[in-house]
């Protein structure tokens, strides 16, 4: 056991894996003698070569794109977009191919591919830099996506991802990259894909977040002593533990999600569906979503109040309850 | 402190064979009859599915099919000068290679037929499925290639794509990526002359698209696509010189698609009959027969004979595909991921049960 921050878990988690699979490269830009720019590839290159820790040229489309014929070669590739916000050239190569090569090809070829990007906001950063595309992804078939809070879990997530025979989208939380902290275990381990992880027991309200938003509503329930939540750490967008959310809700009767993408036809909009399909019957109030609300995402002077705040999470809980 | 030229360079251009069968015997390329016989035959068989296919097409059979008549050179002769276990990308015109490098005629007819086990293309023809979105499929040639190179394998990775293309980001950086990794692609770009109807000078104000290499740094050249010896030839020496290390190049088929765009355009519109009289003279099969002709290794008999057993061929290969049962409605989802999640599994018996 070693106490490590989630880049710290992640940068674990990749050297583990480079060193138990042959087959396993990282490409990217800037990842192999800068370390990558939050540090998350560190010391890959120096072990592991140049050859299988890769410094791109600067083509996001070039890197998914190399990482689908890669991948249809026996290499498990993992790629890091340098920020969430510039993945889009690569739009074409994540949702028209490596989504689409098991089934295009029924299974001749397929796409174990990772793509790691850091995402969501909080770090008073440039345009493009602060937001949070988990929906885009979950609504692709033959994705899977991931968004960690814990560095425990995004080191066992990350290799499970690695370990995956489907492309898996893997976004990390940049504010909380460096603030949260735990013992985490040194050996190589995996955790789950698609299982989402009840953080706390509680009888009055079920409560699902995921990604940085976990640590800010972990915050709001500090304030609420009286009430008895249920947190739930969603882990997975796609595919959607459903059944872990939908047993709470039918112990709890109630249900606020907490996200920082934006509202409409958000994971967090999906979420309430699948309990309103699958557990109306047990519903005791509204169910309700605090969330960033569908804007561009404003530069720093007002991330604060668009990223939802510990008073917002507060206010919901306590209003859902008192329903 | 003068101004100089720092940088300057060449666009060579390869023709082997003229319209009327005649080579230039010093650069033709060494190959056996027989090969040439089969080179033909490939070629003959190109040609004539596409009419059946067209008609098949017409009659409801099939949906939106894409004929490659005219082309035929340029798809036949980069699988004759690779190794069978070289990797082909190709985009969606590639039938003609497809079949060619022996991919059964069914799983053309089923794809066209609406029915995706037809891109099930078994690991051993080495031929990736078609890619639809345009110049798209060229970086996986390239990331095929790194991890050929990477496992010291003596292989290359070729990927077809159209002129226009090379108007198209992935493929630019595709080439990009190809000559920073030094990998052994090559580039098959057919100049067609047209992007449905967009025209050479409306695509680029580049004179060849060979010459876009140049910017990647490594070579390009431009070839008679309508002459089957100087496809062969380029196609074999970029494969030799990508399997002794030393990188990628782009060959730039000269031809002339002679069919429409697909089933569903009309090139009618947008080109004048004179111009495609013109490369009807050019015609890639006939060329290459009048060659045979002269070198008394063919004739009408035996072009008679090699007629009947290509549409012999065909008509199998269509009754066989006629029995083919439809596919299951789980056949939709069994392929989304390695197993089935909850989700998938729900939302196939509410459909199963609809």
């Amino acid at each position: 056991m070693t106490e490590l921050t989630l880049l710290q878990a992640i940068n674990q988690a990749l050297h583990l894996a480079m060193k138990k699979h042959k087959e396993v490269i990282i490409i990217g830009e800037d990842v192999g003698k800068d370390g990558g720019v939050f540090r998350t590839t560190e010391g890959l290159i120096t072990k592991f070569g140049k050859d299988r820790v890769i410094d791109s040229p600067l083509s996001e489309a070039g890197i998914v794109g190399s990482c689908v014929g890669m991948a249809a070669a026996g290499l498990r590739p993992v790629a890091e977009i340098q920020f969430s916000g510039f993945i889009f050239p690569a739009m074409q190569e994540i949702v028209s191919h490596a989504a689409r090569i098991r089934t295009r090809s029924r299974g001749v070829y397929t796409c174990p591919i990772v793509i790691r990007s850091p995402c969501s906001g909080g770090i008073r950063a440039l345009e493009h830099h602060s937001e949070s595309e988990e929906a885009f992804y979950a609504q692709v078939p033959g994705l899977k996506v991931i968004m960690p809070s814990t560095p425990y879990d995004a080191k066992g997530l990350l290799l499970a991802a690695i370990e995956d025979p489907d492309p898996v989208i893997f976004l990390e939380p940049k504010r909380i990259y460096r603030s949260v902290k735990e013992d985490v275990p040194d050996r190589y381990y995996t955790v789950p894909i698609g299982k989402a992880k009840v953080v706390q027991e509680g009888q009055d309200v079920t409560v699902v977040s995921w990604g940085a938003m976990m640590q800010t509503t972990r915050k709001a329930l500090e304030q609420l002593k009286d009430i008895s939540v249920e947190l739930i750490d969603l882990r997975t967008m796609s595919p959607l533990d459903d059944a872990t959310i939908v047993e709470s809700v039918r112990k709890t009767g109630k249900l606020v999600v907490v996200q920082e993408a934006p509202k409409t036809c958000s994971v967090a909009a999906e979420i309430i569906t699948r309990v309103n399909e699958k557990a109306l019957d047990s519903l005791e109030a509204p169910m309700r979503r605090v969330s960033g609300p569908d804007v561009i995402m404003p530069l720093y002077q007002l991330e604060n109040y668009y990223i939802p705040s510990v008073e917002r999470i507060v206010k919901a809980i306590q209003e859902t309850h008192a329903y | 402190m003068p101004e100089k030229t720092i940088a300057s360079f060449s666009i060579r251009k390869l023709s082997i064979m003229d319209e009327k069968g005649h080579v230039d015997e010093k650069l033709l390329p060494r190959l056996s009859h027989d090969t040439i016989l089969k080179m033909y035959k490939s070629m003959v068989l190109g040609r004539l599915l596409d009419p059946k296919l067209l008609a098949m097409q017409r009659q409801g059979r099939i949906s939106t099919y894409i004929e490659a008549r005219g082309q035929e050179a340029c798809q036949v002769g980069p699988i004759f000068a690779l190794k069978k276990s070289d990797m082909i990308f190709p985009a969606f015109r590639e039938t003609i290679a497809m079949i060619t490098r022996g991919v059964p005629i069914e799983n053309v007819l089923l794809y066209y037929g609406g029915d995706e086990r037809g891109n099930k293309i078994p690991r051993r023809y080495a031929f990736f499925p078609v890619s639809i979105p345009v110049g798209s499929q060229s970086t996986h040639a390239v990331g095929y290639a790194y991890a050929l190179k990477l496992h010291k394998k003596p292989n290359v990775s070729l990927t077809y794509f159209g002129d226009g293309a090379t108007s198209e980001g992935e493929c630019m950086e595709a080439m990009n990526f190809a000559g920073v990794w030094k990998t052994p692609t090559i580039f098959l770009c057919q100049n067609n002359q047209y992007a449905i109807s967009t025209k050479h000078n409306q695509q680029t104000a580049a004179e060849t698209y060979a010459q876009k290499a140049i910017a990647f740094g490594f070579e390009g050249i431009q070839v008679d696509g309508n002459d089957i010896f100087a496809v062969y030839k380029a196609v074999a020496l970029a494969a030799k010189k990508a399997r002794a290390g030393e990188g990628p190049t782009l060959i730039e088929c000269f031809t002339y698609r002679l069919c429409d765009h697909t089933t569903s355009d009309d090139a009618k519109k947008y080109r004048d009959p004179k111009e495609v009289q013109e490369w009807e003279k050019k015609d890639p099969i006939t060329r290459l027969r009048l060659f045979m002709e002269r070198h008394k290794i063919w004739d009408k008999i035996k072009e008679g004979k090699l007629r009947k057993i290509c549409e012999k061929e065909i008509d199998a290969a269509i009754k066989r595909w006629e029995k083919i049962p439809h596919p299951d409605i789980s056949d939709m989802f069994t392929h989304t991921y390695a197993s089935m999640p909850t989700e998938l599994q729900e939302q196939l018996e509410e459909i199963s049960h609809d």
